[in-house]
């Protein structure tokens, strides 16, 4: 376990590193920084900026450096929680984000939750009732999940929320909560408003989850092993879960991988369009005002969670599963 | 056996007499057991038509296959098809909801025709209310002179497969806040939405061929190489990235350049699946005899990995793209949604999209949404189609 442990973490090191490397890039990419963009407004307002205050600003916000110094100063502040400075709002982003990240945690990891909540009856029901009308049914709609761009059925679900239970439209609690300090009452009206975000994030991951279990699950009940035991007269129910049910959940687990970076990328959509306090409308308000430390902020915690998370769900199927410790550790 | 049989001579010793009987004539197996017309037909058939054939029998791919068919003929000559050209409006007509095709007016049958639609605005709700003068029928026109336009941007022409009726309107999926026809819009979006996949995958194929092939052929450092790729790639979320990178792209670029830019984009991250793909196949095929032959014969790498493995699986490869198509699609719509992608007057399904932003949209002008329609239609047609490929690239079974 200790070798794939530290093997698996030097990889994640790595991934961040080089993911710190890119998002830097990505960010500078655009022509122009934001300090050229700001005095060229205040220029076009008429107002005389000396060139002594442009060195200083320059210098104050670090730009005087080269792109290679910078990227050092900018990590650096990364690993001791120092997120950079937000030209934009004119304050540390840090005080910009405020429960943001918070939020997209909870609202990540309830869509992981309910992905796994729904696929596995569902999964389960449809390689153990293979070719009836309901797995005709299930499956179709599946493709349907897979299908819709999720950011229009954000649009529907919200407008159907708000006709039946008069949920609010936006948002992820009531307006009224909006400044209050957290509560009972406030966790409650998150939780309200919560299901929308989760439902439309997780479909296509259900979907794709619900299919590839049912496949698992399908290669597995067709084993001897299986024929053997109906044969020695194992109740059918005893049969599906004790044996070819637990080979069937590995790659469920391992799948996680595939799923968290798909449901992150799903969450930045529809908050974007819901306009949830996480990162996704941040995100699309920073690029598009070339507020670089707050969209690289934003792609770095991003990175982060699907990074960890995969790190996490590797170490549980490395618990669960003794041959993946073993392959880790022999190299070719 | 016409002439007489030679005599029968031992190998070794012409003088000992041989008791084994030879056939000298030539022998042909397929004589020897007659198989059904069909069975045979089925053991002679090259590789490809195994796969069509067992492709067929997959009635939703074929299908799929049709539809994406009927999908790029519509990009094909969307200008014809298409009623109105791109960019006219119709001023009269906003949010003007679609007019239904009738065949009979008052029993009597008189061929397609629409009802020319009354406006009124409602001055309470400050809502634009149309209703259907059901009073006057107005015939449509088929292959007719309508408004000019320019085909693929080359040559003036006028010809529309279905016209307007004289002085009147043909809004069959009705239109926009501008007054633009919905169905003409589909059509010329059709042009850019599907070609945006083409193009992405054809970049992301390229990369991940090359990638993959090479870490496959060469192993070793350049396969550790490679792979770490794979996975730092794979683990981050596609869309943010994709988002930030179109960020970057200069709103002052004109539009194709700005569509290849975003094409270019999102064949850029989306590599790593068919690269681990074309990797795990060739680490068991450079293994082979013939590929040992082939370094002998002094082929170089580039032409063992493309000319001798990679014909080996090539129809898997069409199956995963066909199925990386949709992710391209569904891209390219989000992006243009969030008005990172493209832009008016570029009008993709996306583009087309950000006019149903908002709640508002969804409940006064529903037919607003019906580039998701299509956006639906297309992504399953690719998945289905994808989905009957990789299971008729073993036609072996």
């Amino acid at each position: 376990m200790g070798p794939y442990l530290i093997r698996r973490l030097g990889l994640m090191v790595l991934t961040l590193t080089v993911t710190s490397v890119l998002v830097f890039v990505i960010i500078q990419l655009p022509p122009g920084d934001y300090l050229t963009t700001y005095i060229e407004e205040l220029r076009a307002q008429g107002e005389m900026v000396p060139q002594e205050r442009i060195d200083y600003m320059r210098e104050q916000y670090g730009l005087d450096k080269t792109l290679v110094q910078q990227y050092f100063v900018w990590a650096g502040g990364l690993l001791v929680g120092d997120l950079g400075y937000s030209f934009e709002h004119d304050v540390p982003v840090e005080a910009l984000i405020g429960d943001v990240f918070i939020l997209t945690l909870v609202v990540n990891a309830a869509t992981v939750l309910f992905v796994y909540i729904v696929a596995f009856p569902i999964g389960l029901y449809t390689a153990t009732h293979r070719y009836s009308i309901g797995d005709y049914g299930l499956t179709f709609i599946g493709f349907l999940g897979l299908a819709t761009p999720n950011f229009l059925l954000a649009l529907i679900l919200l407008y159907l929320a708000n006709r039946w239970f008069g949920t609010s439209i936006g948002g992820l609690m009531d307006p009224s909560y909006l400044d209050a300090p957290w509560g009972v009452g406030k966790v409650l009206s998150v939780i309200e408003h919560l299901w929308v975000p989760v439902v439309v994030i997780g479909t296509a991951g259900t979907a794709a989850m619900i299919r590839r279990l049912r496949a698992n699950l399908l290669d597995e009940l067709n084993r001897p092993y299986v024929t053997t035991g109906r044969a020695k007269g194992l109740p059918p129910t005893r049969l599906l879960v004790k044996y070819p049910l637990r080979m069937a959940l590995n790659p469920f687990v391992a799948d996680i991988g595939n799923l968290l970076p798909q449901l992150v990328s799903g969450s930045v959509i529809v908050s974007a369009i819901m306009s949830l306090p996480t990162t996704g409308p941040l995100l699309l308000r920073a690029l598009a005002a070339q507020d670089y430390y707050v969209a690289g902020a934003m792609l770095m915690f991003l990175a982060l969670l699907t990074v960890v998370g995969q790190f996490v769900s590797d170490v549980l199927l490395a618990v669960l599963d003794p041959r993946i410790r073993l392959g880790g550790g022999l190299a070719k | 056996m016409s002439e007489a049989n030679p005599p029968i001579v031992h190998a070794l010793d012409p003088d000992r007499p041989d008791r084994h009987f030879v056939c000298p004539e030539p022998f042909d197996p397929a004589a020897e057991e007659v198989l059904p017309p069909a069975r045979q037909r089925e053991m002679m058939a090259g590789y490809w038509r195994l796969v069509w054939w067992k492709l067929r029998r997959h009635k939703l791919a074929v299908g799929s296959g049709v539809v994406l068919i009927l999908l790029y003929l519509v990009v094909a000559f969307a200008e014809v098809l298409a009623p109105y050209p791109l960019g006219s409006r119709d001023t009269d007509h906003i949010y003007a909801p679609p007019q239904s095709v009738h065949l009979f007016h008052d029993g009597a049958f008189i061929g397609p025709y629409v009802y020319p639609l009354d406006y009124t605005l409602d001055m309470v709700r400050l809502k634009r209310e149309y209703a259907p003068d059901t009073t006057r029928p107005q015939p449509l026109r088929f292959f007719c002179a309508g408004l000019p336009y320019r085909f693929w941007g080359l040559f003036e022409a006028n010809v529309h497969l279905v016209c307007p009726p004289e002085g009147g309107t043909l809004f069959l999926l009705g239109t926009d806040r501008l007054g633009q026809d919905m169905a003409s819009r589909l059509m010329h979006g059709t042009r850019v939405s599907m070609t945006v996949g083409l193009i992405g995958i054809a970049i992301s194929f390229v990369i991940g061929v090359t990638l993959g092939g090479m870490a496959g052929y060469f192993g070793g450092w350049v396969d550790a190489v490679v792979q770490r790729m794979i996975e730092i790639l794979r683990s981050l979320p596609e869309l943010p990235l994709w988002m930030a990178l179109s960020a970057a792209v200069p709103v002052t670029w004109s539009p194709i350049v700005v569509f290849f830019c975003i094409t270019l984009i999102l064949g850029l991250i989306d590599w790593p699946g068919l690269a681990r793909a074309v990797r795990s196949k060739l680490l068991a095929l450079r293994e082979e005899d013939y590929v040992t032959a082939a370094q002998l014969i002094g082929a170089r790498p580039a032409r063992i990995i493309g000319r001798h493995l990679l014909p080996n699986f090539s129809s898997h490869l069409i199956a995963s793209v066909t199925l990386s198509i949709p992710g391209m699609i569904l891209g390219e719509t989000a992006l243009s949604f969030l008005g990172l992608g493209l832009r008016p007057p570029v009008t993709s399904w996306g583009v087309m999209l950000t006019e149903a932003q908002n709640i508002e949209a969804v409940v006064l002008y529903p037919w607003l949404m019906t580039p998701m329609l299509a956006v639906m239609v297309a992504v399953l047609a690719f998945n289905f189609l994808g989905d009957g490929l990789r299971d008729a690239a073993d036609p072996y079974d």
